[in-house]
């Protein structure tokens, strides 16, 4: 078994007892890397020469009775849309191929107080847009499980590198199920925070008011070490919340007795493969044994979301993508004649199909004579979407449903459908346009491939959520099942 | 067939904060190309802006001095426009909740007298960067430094209607702007910027003509004549039996002439949004009263005073009040002692004369209240006569230093011993004998070249009255 294999909690110990190097657990990671991501592809850009001489000091530190804060010397993997100071970050776009950042993400310098190692950068659908990290404009993520089979997107590299043992834990980012869904799809534990409780500053802007990064791992205990290192306040994000970061290593273990667990009609309903359904209603059982009641809930407005979702999150992009117009930075086409044409040729070529068909969605919903009827009418089905989850925690802890409809599909099978590509989405959706926190972790598979069971609450109660993931966690086998590669 | 003009005038002023509106790079004009900039105002990839608060409190400072209502709730929103200049390729701007609304001036014209303009709105909004381009035409370059400057838009209600109400009110609005102190107001270094549109319609029409568009307006004094020249260009055109087209024109000051920049078709779409990465803030009425406390006399209340209190004339008072920092001067000279009226004489005469001449503001000269007060006083004294008083004023200027001392280091005191002029008066008269003739036989400039003689012999320091009369008592006895 691979040294990597080890939880978080586990390897931190034996690196303060000096029973494991950093050198040994950052070489066993590019060792793995070597060994499986020709398969996986997960990784965009791999950062080996400094990551070992980053290991090689943070060994000596310890030899020299250093602090060894937790996290310290875990090697991790970052989504290629978090920007990492004088490491390519590209987003996964042909725009961006040569762009190499003055400054870090807030993320990256907390993940740097602690001594994390950054192995490398993440594969991602281009900018974050798409549900299986298909819309790479540089390659396939491939799922561990299978690698004919996509690993769900867009943080389809982010999943797939923890489910391949490349890493111990990685970073996502969820705009409508980013990080849930591809978790789902490739067996790991995937955590949305409640929108505000990580900054923004440094992840590359898709939809503003969607975006949360967010960490995925093996284990719910070592996502909640790694939301720990990356929660709280920035100065630098004025829609970081200003609300205090509990102590979330407490909330494992704690009991599910008398909890009250809402289970949404609409999201065990139509639609949703029988397998996937099933796998949900064992898991509901492992909690009900524990003590949890659970009973079916509503929440009527969620079939408007998809397409509400669509609006926001595409006007918001036609203007966080308008800045990559090669003028200060990224790929500019250097035959335009003139100003007009360098725009033209410069996006034209850079982006991919899916980012320009977004961009094209919301300048379109932007438009004068249109904003009332699309853009304005999308934020108000967002307030409905937001109260009905609020009816719900009036009387429930939690909401726990699938994380998508169905497992992994084949590479290239809905990708001459966008409609039902974002289909996959449905049950992760709401979620993000309501700004609240959720989890997928794995319960089961489905014909071979993994099953997400999704933990919904209410605005910063990623506490409950942890309890309750943790529970099932311990309850079951599923999370200690590894793909063969 | 008669025509009544509408003006609409859309000012910017820079906001004098230290930092930009959204980061904190320095707002410093002139420093080198691009020093004063970071990842968040180039608008690199993941920045968020973060507003500066002070930016909020000149905005609202500024619109309460234009008697503007102050939103309860304000809030920014995304302008979307493709521009070198405009890095993130949209500013962050305020659409429909801006910072003040409903606001007004008073003006004063002499062909209309006073009037009161109305203010739409105020908002805030970032600064862009600047272009040159290349006299080749090969290249453009760009210069960051300026963008993210924190500005206010002022824009005016279609009240005014002439282009002399236009000046009047650029002049006030300035001076409100300079008195509260939230902006430097430099059109030179673009500080203070002006676009205006202008339509005319026939008198008692009630629905407004197509209006053009002004720019390139680099002094008030370019918008009144671009105005008047756009007024007198409608009107012929419409006379013609032409129509006025929506145009967006040019002012060329060399060939004093408006020129066609492009024909509008239709409104540019700014797609504007709210801006998801800021909040809404809430104003109380704490904030408000406590920005409202820091507002200091504005230039109509000074200008009231100036007249009850000094007995200054109406118009020399709205002249000394159009500057705060010639108001402000005017006061000090006051309060050190001076008389009133002497303070204003020389202020609207000399001091501005030289201020004009050397391209100065009246802080950068070497002239203090203080001084200039002594110098006023040392002529009410008779210490010295004006004429030596402006040879001091101009030392008092350049290098600065006490009045008094410079008169008693140069020995310009003014001769007023009886016999020590009637000595030297004694003389020209003698060597004069022709002009004494001249005079007796009616020709008066006689008197005024033997005062000149007599000046030339004391180096203009005889007390003028007295050589005056000694020579005509002189004259007398021969």
């Amino acid at each position: 078994m691979s040294i990597l294999e080890e939880s978080v909690a586990s390897l931190h110990t034996k690196i303060k007892n000096q029973e494991v190097t950093v050198a040994e657990l950052v070489e066993a990671s590019f060792a793995r890397i070597r060994e499986v991501d020709a398969d996986v592809k997960a990784f965009l850009t791999l950062n080996e020469d400094r990551a070992l001489e980053q290991a090689e000091k943070l060994d000596k530190q310890i030899q020299n009775g250093g602090e060894v804060p937790f996290l310290f010397g875990m090697p991790a993997g970052i989504k290629d849309n978090i920007i990492t100071q004088d490491l390519r970050t590209t987003c996964a776009s042909q725009l961006l191929a040569n762009f190499d950042p003055v400054h870090n993400a807030t993320v990256m310098d907390k993940l740097g107080e602690s001594e994390t190692v950054t192995v490398g950068k993440l594969n991602m659908d281009e900018f974050a847009m798409g549900s299986s990290t298909e819309n790479s404009g540089v390659q396939e993520t491939r799922n561990p499980w299978n690698t004919e089979y996509v690993p769900g997107g867009s943080s389809g590299g982010s999943a797939a590198s923890v489910a391949a043992g490349e890493v111990l834990f990685s970073l996502g980012s969820d705009t409508g199920g980013s990080i849930r869904q591809p978790a789902s799809y490739c067996g790991v534990v995937g955590l949305k925070p409640t929108y505000g409780r990580v900054s923004r500053y440094g992840l590359v802007a898709f939809a503003s008011s969607l975006d949360q990064i967010g960490p995925l791992t093996r284990s719910v205990e070592d996502n909640a070490y790694v939301l720990q290192q990356i929660a709280g306040h920035s100065e630098n994000d004025s829609t970081s919340a200003d609300v205090e970061v509990p102590n979330y290593l407490e909330a494992l273990g704690k009991e599910v007795k008398g909890l009250k667990i809402g289970v949404p009609s609409e999201y065990i309903g139509e639609g949703v493969d029988e397998g996937v359904k099933q796998r949900v209603l064992e898991a509901l059982k492992v909690l009900e044994e524990q003590g949890a009641v659970w009973e079916e809930v509503s929440l009527p407005h969620s079939k408007y979301a998809v397409a509400a979702y669509y609006l926001i999150a595409s006007s918001e992009a036609s203007a966080n993508l308008a800045r990559f117009d090669g003028v200060r930075y990224g790929v500019r086409d250097e035959n335009a004649k003139d100003l007009v044409e360098m725009y033209k040729e410069t996006r034209s070529k850079g982006f991919g199909e899916e980012v320009k068909r977004r961009i094209m969605l919301g300048t379109f919903a932007l438009s004068a004579g249109y904003y009332d009827a699309y853009y304005k009418k999308a934020q108000q089905v967002r307030t409905l979407i937001r109260r009905d989850f609020e009816k719900v925690f009036a009387d429930y802890d939690v909401i726990v449903g699938p994380t998508a409809p169905t497992t992994a599909f084949k590479l290239g099978e809905q990708l001459d459908d966008p409609l039902t590509m974002y289909a996959n989405d449905i049950l992760t959706i709401p979620v993000n346009l309501a700004g609240i926190p959720a989890i997928s972790v794995p319960c089961g598979f489905s014909d071979s491939m993994p099953v997400g069971l999704q933990i919904i609450a209410k605005p910063f109660a990623e506490e409950t959520i942890y309890t309750v993931a943790h529970a099932f966690e311990q309850a079951t086998e599923h999370h200690k099942a590894r793909p063969e590669l | 067939m008669n025509f009544e003009t509408i003006i609409g005038l859309e000012v910017h002023a820079e906001l004098k904060t230290n930092t930009k509106i959204f980061c904190n790079c320095s707002t410093e004009f002139g420093a080198p190309p691009n020093t004063h900039t970071c990842p968040v105002c180039l608008g690199h990839p993941g920045v968020l802006p973060v507003l500066n608060e002070q930016a909020v409190n000149y905005a609202m400072k500024a619109a309460l001095a234009l008697n503007c209502d102050i939103a309860a709730e304000t809030k920014f929103d995304r302008k979307n426009y493709f521009y070198p200049d405009n890095p993130k390729a949209y500013q962050i701007s305020q659409f429909d909740q801006p910072i003040g609304e409903n606001g007004w001036i008073d003006i004063e014209t002499e062909e209309n007298g006073p009037k009161r303009i109305g203010i739409t709105r105020i908002h805030m909004e970032e600064d862009a960067g600047k272009l040159t381009h290349d006299e080749d035409g090969g290249h453009s370059l760009v210069d960051f430094n300026r963008v993210g400057t924190p500005l206010i838009e002022i824009v005016s209600e279609p009240d005014i209607t002439t282009p002399e109400e236009g000046y009047a009110y650029l002049e006030k609005l300035k001076a409100i702007l300079q008195y509260t102190d939230v902006s430097d107001c430099k059109m030179e270094e673009g500080s203070l910027r002006c676009d205006a549109n202008i339509s005319i319609r026939p008198a008692g029409q009630e629905e407004f003509g197509t209006k053009t568009e002004l720019k390139n307006l680099n002094s008030f004094t370019n918008v009144q004549k671009g105005l008047a020249f756009e007024e007198e260009r409608q009107e012929k055109e419409l006379l013609a039996g032409g129509e006025v087209l929506q145009e967006t024109r040019r002012w060329d000051d060399a060939k004093k002439e408006t020129i066609l920049m492009r024909i509008k078709e239709g409104s540019d779409d700014y797609r504007y949004f709210p801006e998801p990465d800021l909040v809404t803030y809430y104003i109380d009425e704490n904030w408000k009263s406590r920005i409202g406390a820091l507002i200091p006399e504005l230039p109509d209340a000074r200008k009231k005073r100036y007249i009850e209190d000094f007995g200054l004339s109406e118009y020399d008072a709205s002249v000394l009040v159009q500057s705060k920092a010639i108001a402000d001067f005017f006061q000090e000279t006051v309060d050190a002692g001076a008389d009133s009226k002497l303070t204003a004489n020389w202020l609207m005469g000399e001091v501005s004369g030289y201020l004009n001449n050397n391209d100065m503001d009246i802080e950068e000269t070497a002239l203090t209240p203080q001084s200039l007060a002594k110098l006023i006083e040392l002529i009410e004294k008779g210490t010295i006569s004006s004429k030596i008083a402006k040879q001091v004023f101009a030392d008092v200027m350049e290098q600065g230093g006490d009045p008094e001392q410079i008169v008693k280091d140069k020995g310009l005191m003014q001769i007023s011993d009886e016999g020590e002029l009637k000595q030297v008066v004694d003389g020209i008269l003698d060597n004069n004998p022709q002009s004494i003739e001249d005079y007796k036989n009616g020709k008066d400039k006689a008197l005024g070249f033997l005062v000149g003689q007599v000046m030339k012999e004391t180096k203009g320091k005889a007390n003028p009255q007295m050589v005056n009369s000694l020579i005509l008592e002189g004259m007398e006895q021969r």
